[in-house]
């Protein structure tokens, strides 16, 4: 067994355990214990990551097990990382291992619960290995689908509604991608040969441009959904609305990212031509994006509401990233994955706790919280800070880069959609702000909220590690934007022939 | 003829041997031996399905009217499989009190229709298809009609009988003008004389539309509705699943083969056909209430992307035609096993009934979940694969059109899938259906259906199995 499979295998193990054992207790100390196993087993795939790169090590993915699964399609079964899966990795590791403490108190079908959360988890890990289209489409698919059981059985609000509409919307995308992935095979040996589904190989030629022009859009689109790109993002604020804490973590963290991830490893670099030809039109959809979803959480009452908004917001500027043809925004896009994906889980973590202690997430009828629990008083006030680009936390590094990137393209148009977007990070201080304000400070309006309790140990387990890795990038960033810059100048090379 | 050339026929005259050793165990049997008799028809027919896995002999019969190769040896393995499982599935519902008394019966029924299927498969002219035809339709409708008591069994029984009738007088009559356009019904001497003339053409589209009648394709579907709901859940299963794929076989080996010069004309009739079955089932699944009655056009929908692979004309396309059946098999038959378990135990039918499920019946309920998603294209089980495969082969043919159309339409069926879903595990009831416990036969069934949708497509060899007896035109 080669150790990239033990990412998948782990998980599964996890699920087969617990499935054995009906004590809620003991479910989730197995659940901790398993994902805790997968963090650590993460950890020093990361060392032995750098190990190979420090020993001169150039190959572009490492440690790659490839068997041939079905012969008359040339399906492989191939798994590698490069930076920048490894530090995406990373991400889901942390997120589903704080997830498990942050779901602490889950008392209704616990098993069930934490199968499925795993579930999701396993297929995230999955899809992150996969050097082939097709396992990765599978685990795609198979990271998407346990979200209409999570949010629909232990969601809250019109969580049917919501999961039913979360879920046909991502499968929807997901079709379309399906398609985008035929095309992609069916056109990735232009000149005769073996037709692969391994997408370092398909990046190697070059795909006719008809071609390019039909499945590109398919297949940006069909990721892009899962990145909330606007018009097609109206899953995210209902389905994180209703979605249980963890769930919400893991879809704003990580799920959303495969989006990202997807856009710009699968669509933008297998079919960088297209990409160039209708990068305006997708360019105009982030701007939108990133202006709409900060000024939508202007608007909204409800902490969720406005941290969902805010991913929408957010990601557009991946997006926007990830269009720009540049190799510092490209490392500015995988860094806000990073980013974006840690904070936006603080949040959601954190509003999960607000929300088990007062019952209301509408920010209107709460007040002088901080008070009451200054521990997650001012773990609020960090996830906020570090949310509007504060120096010193991780997003500032991700924000910047991203910045200082599409500057480097000179013309108007990526001028004038640079300064819209910059402008978002103003709006996004707007919300984050008055949101804290009136939550945190002021006089205590209800009550009953005298005397909640301030944060257990499994809620300052998750919320200080959280904090951990978002100040720990912010201060040294140099590690991961070196390895992630370092692992794009083979892609964005081949991009430019 | 030597004796030995029979050798050619063995799973006709195995499965003739099981009849008929049923028929004499039958006149010895009293009442009381209801029980024994299902293990003991049971046992012969997976004797039967043993045999058919041994290596068997090629050949042709009957000057032609008879073929066998290894193609239709796998499809007759394949339709051996769906209906062991479906026979040891009948078992908890023939033990029913309604029953006492025609069990065998139900046997001789089902495998003379398996018979039928079997000759129709292994053709090699156009009278033994259509005598294959016959012989499998007609004891259907006997078995649709199978609660005697019932109103709305005999309606279905007798609506199926009568349409079936008129197709096959379509179907002759297309035969008809087979023959006089090309001198012969024998599918060699057809195949030769081929030309793409108006009356081909035309005779073609009659033929089609027969065997569209048993595939359900629109528009010739409007009996599958009102059959399936009416027929105890058993024989709707049967025909959903061994009728539809059985004819599907001979539908692909036949456009393959013998219509193989007319591709230009069925291309376009395929094309028709398939964007009208897919979403034509898919709109009318969305409102249904009934379960059966939506398995109904859930089957009708999952027809029309079987002719995504058959449009493709490719060796590829027609593994993955025969794949997609066996996937179906296993998927729709654990629908339909966990349909009749509840149906038999509680009588209950609708969807509403199933609120709250799975907190009575969690094993149940899984593998409804699992047959269900395996029906959608879910993976990692079995259907995600099938359909995978079945949209690849169009698409290497750049029908991307139609493959856009198809994966739309998996959405639309991703809606009606998870409405059950959500009755089964989102919802919660004050009272819903008791545990059920069925007997050992039945659930040893079901637990066959998983076992099948779990690894059928995890383990490529299946697929590669499939691969090695298809051909493409």
């Amino acid at each position: 067994m080669d150790r990239l499979s033990l990412l998948v295998l782990v998980p599964a193990l996890t699920m087969v355990i617990i499935a054995m054992f009906k004590d809620p207790k003991k479910v989730r100390l197995i659940a901790a214990v398993g994902m805790g196993v997968q963090l650590i087993q993460i950890l020093f795939l990361l060392f032995a990551f750098f190990a190979e790169r420090n020993a001169g090590n150039t190959s572009e993915m490492l440690f790659v097990t490839d068997v041939v699964w079905y012969q008359s399609l040339n399906i492989h079964y191939a798994v590698g990382i490069d930076g920048i899966s490894v530090a995406m990795l990373l991400l889901t590791g942390i997120i589903v291992f704080v997830g498990v403490f942050a779901s602490w108190e889950i008392e209704d079908r616990t098993q069930e619960f934490f199968i499925t959360l795993i579930l999701l988890a396993t297929g995230v890990f999955g899809f992150f290995i996969s050097l082939d289209l097709f396992t990765l489409f599978m685990f795609y698919e198979l990271a998407v689908i346990p979200m209409y059981l999570l949010i629909g059985i232990w969601g809250s609000g019109p969580k049917e509604y919501s999961a039913m509409k979360l879920t046909l919307m991502l499968m929807g995308a997901s079709a379309l991608l399906l398609v985008g992935i035929l095309g992609i095979y069916f056109n990735s040996a232009p000149d005769g040969g073996q037709l692969t589904f391994n997408f370092i190989e398909i990046s190697k030629v070059n795909m006719p441009m008809e071609a390019q022009m039909f499945f590109f859009p398919l297949t940006f689109i069909g990721f892009g959904v899962l990145a909330a790109m606007y018009p097609f993002h109206t899953w995210s604020p209902d389905g994180h609305a209703s979605a249980p804490t963890a769930v919400s973590m893991l879809h704003a963290g990580v799920l959303m990212k495969l989006g990202g991830y997807g856009a710009l490893r699968i669509a933008i670099m297998l079919m960088p031509d297209a990409a160039h030809e209708m990068a305006w039109f997708f360019i105009i959809l982030a701007v939108i994006g990133s202006v709409y979803g900060a000024l939508g959480a202007v608007a909204q009452k409800d902490l969720k509401y406005i941290n969902a908004y805010s991913s929408v917001s957010h990601l557009g500027l991946i997006l926007f990233a990830a269009l720009m043809f540049n190799q510092v925004a490209y490392e500015g896009a995988v860094l806000q994955m990073i980013s974006h994906g840690l904070i936006t889980a603080l949040f959601f973590a954190l509003i999960g706790m607000i929300y088990s202690r007062t019952h209301t997430r509408n920010i209107d009828e709460m007040g002088g919280l901080m008070k009451v629990m200054p521990v997650l008083g001012v773990a609020y006030m960090v996830a906020g800070f570090a949310s509007l680009g504060l120096p010193g936390f991780s997003a500032f590094v991700a924000e910047m880069t991203i910045f200082v990137g599409s500057f480097q393209n000179t013309d108007l148009f990526t001028r004038v959609a640079t300064v819209l977007v910059v402008s978002s990070i103003v709006i996004t201080a707007v919300y984050i702000l008055r949101a804290a304000g009136i939550m945190l400070y002021g006089p205590i309006k209800n009550k009953k909220f005298e005397m909640l309790p301030d944060a257990r140990w499994y809620d300052k387990v998750a919320v200080f590690i959280l904090i951990g890795v978002i100040t720990g990038i912010g201060m040294f960033p140099g590690w991961l934007s070196n390895m992630i810059f370092t692992d794009l100048t083979p892609m964005f090379e081949r991009m430019g022939n | 003829m030597e004796l030995s050339k029979f050798l050619i026929m063995r799973s006709e005259l195995s499965l003739l041997v099981v009849i008929l050793l049923l028929l004499i165990v039958e006149i010895f049997s009293s009442k009381r031996d209801q029980a024994a008799l299902i293990n003991l028809a049971t046992g012969f027919f997976l004797l039967h399905t043993i045999l058919g896995f041994m290596p068997g002999v090629e050949g042709v019969l009957f000057g032609g009217m008879y073929q066998h190769t290894a193609l239709t040896e796998m499809m007759k393995n394949i339709l051996n499989v769906g209906v062991l499982i479906l026979l040891m599935q009948s078992s908890g519902w023939l033990k029913m009190d309604s029953n006492i008394g025609k069990v065998s019966e139900y046997f001789m029924l089902t495998m003379s229709t398996l018979m039928g299927m079997y000759f129709m498969i292994s053709a090699g002219d156009f009278l033994m298809m259509y005598l294959g035809l016959e012989l499998a339709t007609i004891p259907l409708a006997a078995l649709v009609a199978y609660n005697l008591k019932e109103m709305k069994s005999i309606e279905a029984g007798a609506k199926f009988i009568l349409l079936a009738a008129l197709s096959s007088g379509i179907m002759l009559f297309g035969i008809s003008l087979i023959y006089g356009s090309s001198g012969s019904v024998i599918y060699t001497e057809v195949m030769g004389n081929m030309n793409m003339n108006t009356l081909q053409i035309v005779a073609m589209v009659f033929f089609l539309a027969g065997l569209g009648f048993k595939i359900s394709l629109v528009p010739f579907h409007f009996w599958t509705a009102d059959v399936y709901e009416g027929a105890p859940a058993n024989v709707a299963a049967y025909l959903s699943v061994i009728s539809k794929g059985a004819s599907a076989f001979v539908l692909v080996t036949l456009l393959f083969t013998v219509f193989k010069d007319l591709f230009a004309a069925w291309e376009v009739l395929l094309y028709a056909m398939a964007v009208l079955t897919m979403t034509v089932g898919n709109l009318f699944a969305l409102r249904q209430q009934n379960m059966q009655r939506f398995l109904a056009f859930s089957s009708i929908a999952q027809a029309g992307f079987i002719l995504l692979g058959i449009i493709s004309g490719t060796h590829y396309g027609m593994t993955t035609v025969i794949y997609f059946v066996l996937v179906y098999v296993f998927s729709n038959l654990g629908a339909f096993g966990v349909i009749s378990i509840v149906q038999n135990a509680t009588g209950k039918f609708r969807m509403d009934d199933y609120s709250g499920f799975y907190q009575t019946n969690p094993r149940l309920s899984l593998v409804m979940l699992l047959s269900l998603f395996s029906l959608a294209g879910i993976p990692p089980v079995a259907g995600f694969f099938g359909k995978f495969f079945l949209f690849a082969a169009a698409a290497e043919q750049g029908y991307y059109w139609l493959v856009i159309i198809a994966v739309l339409n998996t959405i639309i069926s991703l809606y009606y899938y998870l409405r059950v879903v959500k009755r089964m595990f989102l919802e919660r009831s004050d009272k819903p259906i008791a545990l059920i416990n069925s007997d050992f036969l039945t659930k040893t069934s079901i637990a066959l259906s998983v076992v099948g949708i779990l690894v059928v497509g995890v383990l490529s060899q299946v697929f590669d199995w499939i691969s090695l007896y298809s051909w493409g035109m």
